[in-house]
């Protein structure tokens, strides 16, 4: 421009341009106010669909405690010891069913003291006979079920809990058949724990003794007592990391990742958490359990056979296979029916779009009526949803792969094909003439022609789906169409097995990320260079 | 002509033999052609290899053989087959039906959604707009989040390869995310409904418009971003008056066929827990109401291919004929 000034204009002209017509240097209100108003609207929806869907009162009612917890859940796991303080003074070391440590747990974080004790078992004066009968059916079913009274002396569970139950029968009335020998209270002598203290990570510990718990975080300490009666008391106050919502009543401490600790009047229940996937290679029964990989790769090459029936390796595989917590063998196999679904949906869709195609396309294929059906056609398949392809066919064939395959196939066919018959109508049409002038016959035109121009395009809109369908067959998989879908979402559903929600979501970004790079590698070798 | 012999072969026993320099090239031409061959072969024959393998995996690990089931396969069609066509309509508006007996299967006014006293939207309808509604606001969040991110990830704005590089791995992760996972997640946390299915729609939506968005901008012409650099404007004006009029169009068609995608995610998410039609259309199938099943999959249909229309038609007038751009 300035190198040309002869024809730039002064600003008088720019003027005088301006004001024979105004109407094109004028900016219309809508051009002006399009980002405002754009804006505005969606500002506008925004609060509508605030007030739709309610969704201040829903992310209030929000229980976003828990949300940390369920994200701890995905890398970390829990160990669960509950104290349970009898009466008489006596400490009762308890473990779920299924704990992490197997079922006999000694870990070093807790410290046990032992006495003797002589040990009446019977409640002098029973004025709350409910909940005495729940303890006793509580103290007996652990140590008959698990063995984890530590040293359960002289009688057996059976004995004892009858002896607890006569008292209950004497004095309530309405006894079971069986515990209605109204004997003498007997007294047995135990060996119980008195005191017990643990530690939840650095500096945190919690001792645990029959009227006191002292629990210490870091410097500040804590001293809980409890009784008389139901009551718990807070000695001096309460620091930050604990709390207690009703005076008299169980008080929290926290710990941080570490864990926390209920603490209540008839005992304490801690919650230590680790970081890390429990048990993943060998749950709890397996015979390698808690060995170190040296110890079982020992094992396996040269040690006796522990099963006499099959080698330590294939004793070995079966176990991990079969890991219960994990499941390694069904998140496999379902991860792949999800890979199996992409991948046969996918390839029967290209392979029944691709003639459809050709006679969609109206450069191809020259008659309206034939154009229009098989257009219409890959509509009516695209929009029909997955969804309901996919509930169909879970009907049609039951739950599994095939279910989700035929979903994904049947939608395909429809975007491949609509995409197929843009790709054709959009071809240059002088190689088709090229290879027509020369004499070829329909199906060479077609052949040298057409094909070379757009089979890559073809193969590159396949590949593309391909790994999107590997996607979407996690979600129709929930419906019941097979595939990793389901167990993700029944995982999910317990509440208590994130981190297996963790394990499968990273199988399946693996593929995913696998797939999309080999998907985007074929595609830019067929595509050569050019992006799209 | 036959398909082998075109292009036209060469033909080995012609009358003048090669010069040594000929038989070089046609010897090199026999071992590509041959290679080729080999290639053309051997992948079909892995594809067909693990098609097979995968067929034979899909039917074993089914719930019901593929040849046991076929004879019922149509079996859905007529348990589909409502009592009288009229049914469909009933259901489809919510009003009363002849054959009402107090169960589920016909109590259609049951689900009306009053407005006032007299004027009512039918369930579906209902649910529908919830579906919409949470495949446009998904939109709407993931076009605004994709828009902010798309500009740092893009290669001719951003030179740091560290920042570029990881707000990329950000925009991949949110997009290969599974996004029932996340809607599990807040399920649990919040509660059924759609609220976590917007989140996860959302949260996807995110990745893959970043992921386009920040294409278009690599594709942007640079020379008004050059003319703002020069005039000495910072990077937010430089993006604002260079880069955003000329993407803005692919911008709004990119968010479209998203929107068109997030209709049908949303259902799915729906069926799963998430709320809208998906919830009753997989409810319904269940306990084996046609009529209603019937009215859903029509109402679903229609506004699918209502969506569709619109979108194709305003990608259209935005960025004309280049409106179908899947992949990369």
């Amino acid at each position: 421009m300035a190198a040309n000034s002869s024809a730039q204009l002064s600003a008088g002209d720019v003027e005088d341009i301006v004001a024979r017509h105004p109407e094109v240097f004028r900016n219309r209100p809508w051009k002006r106010y399009r980002a405002p108003l754009a804006i505005l609207a969606v500002a506008l929806y925004s609060v509508y669909c605030w007030s739709f869907f309610g969704i201040g009162k829903v992310l209030q009612d929000g229980n976003w405690d828990i949300a940390g917890n369920y994200l701890a859940d995905w890398i970390s796991y829990e160990v669960r010891p509950d104290f349970e303080i009898e009466p008489d003074g006596a400490i009762l070391l308890e473990w779920p069913r299924f704990s992490p440590l197997g079922a006999n747990p000694d870990p070093d974080w807790i410290v046990t003291s032992t006495a003797t004790m002589e040990r009446r078992r019977v409640e002098e004066g029973v004025t709350a006979s409910g909940t005495a009968a729940d303890k006793t059916a509580n103290s007996f079913m652990v140590p008959d079920a698990m063995g984890t009274t530590p040293q359960a002396a002289a009688p057996s569970g059976g004995t004892s809990s009858f002896s607890f139950m006569a008292p209950d029968a004497a004095t309530g009335g309405g006894a079971d058949a069986d515990a209605a020998v109204p004997g003498e209270p007997q007294t047995v002598v135990e060996e119980v724990i008195t005191q017990a203290s643990v530690t939840l990570g650095a500096g945190n510990l919690i001792e645990i003794a029959p009227t006191r718990v002292v629990v210490t975080r870091g410097t500040e300490s804590v001293a809980v007592r409890l009784g008389p009666g139901e009551l718990v008391t807070v000695e001096g106050d309460l620091p930050e990391w604990a709390q207690q919502k009703r005076a008299g009543r169980k008080v929290l401490a926290y710990f941080g990742f570490n864990g926390r600790a209920e603490i209540d009047y008839d005992g304490v229940k801690v919650r230590h958490r680790f970081i890390g996937w429990e048990n993943f290679v060998f749950d709890a029964n397996s015979p390698f359990w808690g060995k170190s990989a040296g110890e079982v790769f020992g094992l396996i090459v040269s040690g006796e056979r522990i099963d006499p029936d099959r080698s330590n390796l294939s004793l070995a595989w079966n176990n991990i296979l079969y890991n219960a917590d994990w499941q390694h063998l069904d998140v496999w196999t379902k991860l792949l029916q999800t890979i199996v679904m992409a991948f046969v949906g996918t390839l029967f869709a290209g392979i029944v779009a691709f003639p459809l195609a050709f006679l969609a396309a109206r450069n191809i294929t020259r008659s309206r009526i034939v154009n229009q059906i098989n257009k219409r056609f890959f509509d009516f398949l695209r929009s029909v949803d997955m969804l309901i392809w996919a509930l169909f066919f879970t009907r049609a064939f039951g739950p599994g792969p095939l279910a989700g395959m035929s979903a994904i196939f049947f939608t395909d066919t429809g975007t491949l094909g609509k995409l197929y018959a843009e790709a054709l109508e959009n071809i240059d049409d002088k190689q088709r003439e090229g290879v027509r002038s020369v004499g070829a016959s329909p199906a060479s035109v077609q052949r040298f022609g057409v094909l070379p121009q757009v089979l890559p395009v073809f193969a590159s809109q396949a590949l593309y789906f391909w790994e999107s369908n590997t996607r979407s067959a996690t979600i129709i998989g929930a419906v019941g169409a097979g595939g990793i879908g389901l167990k993700l979402w029944e995982a999910m559903r317990t509440n208590q097995d994130w981190e297996n929600v963790a394990y499968m979501v990273f199988l399946i970004l693996a593929v995913v990320f696998l797939f999309d790079g080999i998907s985007n590698a074929l595609r830019s070798r067929l595509m050569g260079g050019q992006k799209r | 002509m036959s398909l082998a012999t075109f292009p036209p072969a060469a033909t080995p026993g012609a009358a003048t033999p090669l010069s040594a320099q000929g038989a070089l090239v046609e010897r090199h031409w026999r071992e590509q052609s041959m290679r080729r061959r080999i290639y053309t072969v051997g992948g079909l024959a892995v594809l067909f290899l693990a098609l097979s393998g995968s067929l034979w995996f899909a039917n074993e690990t089914n719930a019901g053989k593929f040849f046991d089931r076929l004879p019922y396969f149509f079996d859905f069609f007529i348990d589909l087959a409502p009592r009288d066509p009229m049914e469909i309509w009933r259901a489809l508006f919510d009003l009363p039906s002849p054959y009402d007996d107090g169960s589920f299967k016909y109590n259609y006014p049951e689900g009306r959604v009053y407005l006032t006293e007299s004027l009512y939207v039918p369930e579906y309808f209902y649910k529908m707009l919830e579906t919409l509604n949470i495949a446009i606001l998904s939109t709407l969040i993931g076009f605004t989040f994709g828009f902010l991110l798309c500009f740092v990830a893009a290669k001719n704005l951003v030179r740091n390869p560290w920042l570029r590089g990881s707000v990329r791995r950000l925009m991949e992760l949110l997009r290969a995310f599974p996004e029932i996972v996340i809607a599990g997640f807040f399920v649990a946390v919040l509660t059924l409904g759609p609220i976590p299915a917007i989140i996860a729609v959302s949260i996807h939506t995110v990745g893959s418009l970043g992921k386009m968005f920040f294409e278009v901008v690599e594709n942007a012409d640079m020379r008004p971003d050059e003319g703002l650099r020069a005039v000495g404007a910072n990077w937010f004006e430089r993006v604002w008056f260079a880069i955003v009029p000329q993407v803005a169009p692919n911008f709004m068609s990119y968010a479209l066929l998203r929107l068109e995608i997030n209709v049908r995610a949303s259902t799915i998410i729906g069926a799963v827990g998430g709320g809208g039609i998906g919830e009753v259309l997989r409810l319904s199938i269940s306990r084996g109401h046609e009529a209603k099943t019937l009215a859903i999959i029509l109402l679903l249909f229609l506004t699918i291919v209502a969506v569709d229309q619109f979108s194709a038609w305003l990608r259209k007038r935005l960025v004309g004929n280049q409106a179908f751009e899947f992949g990369r």
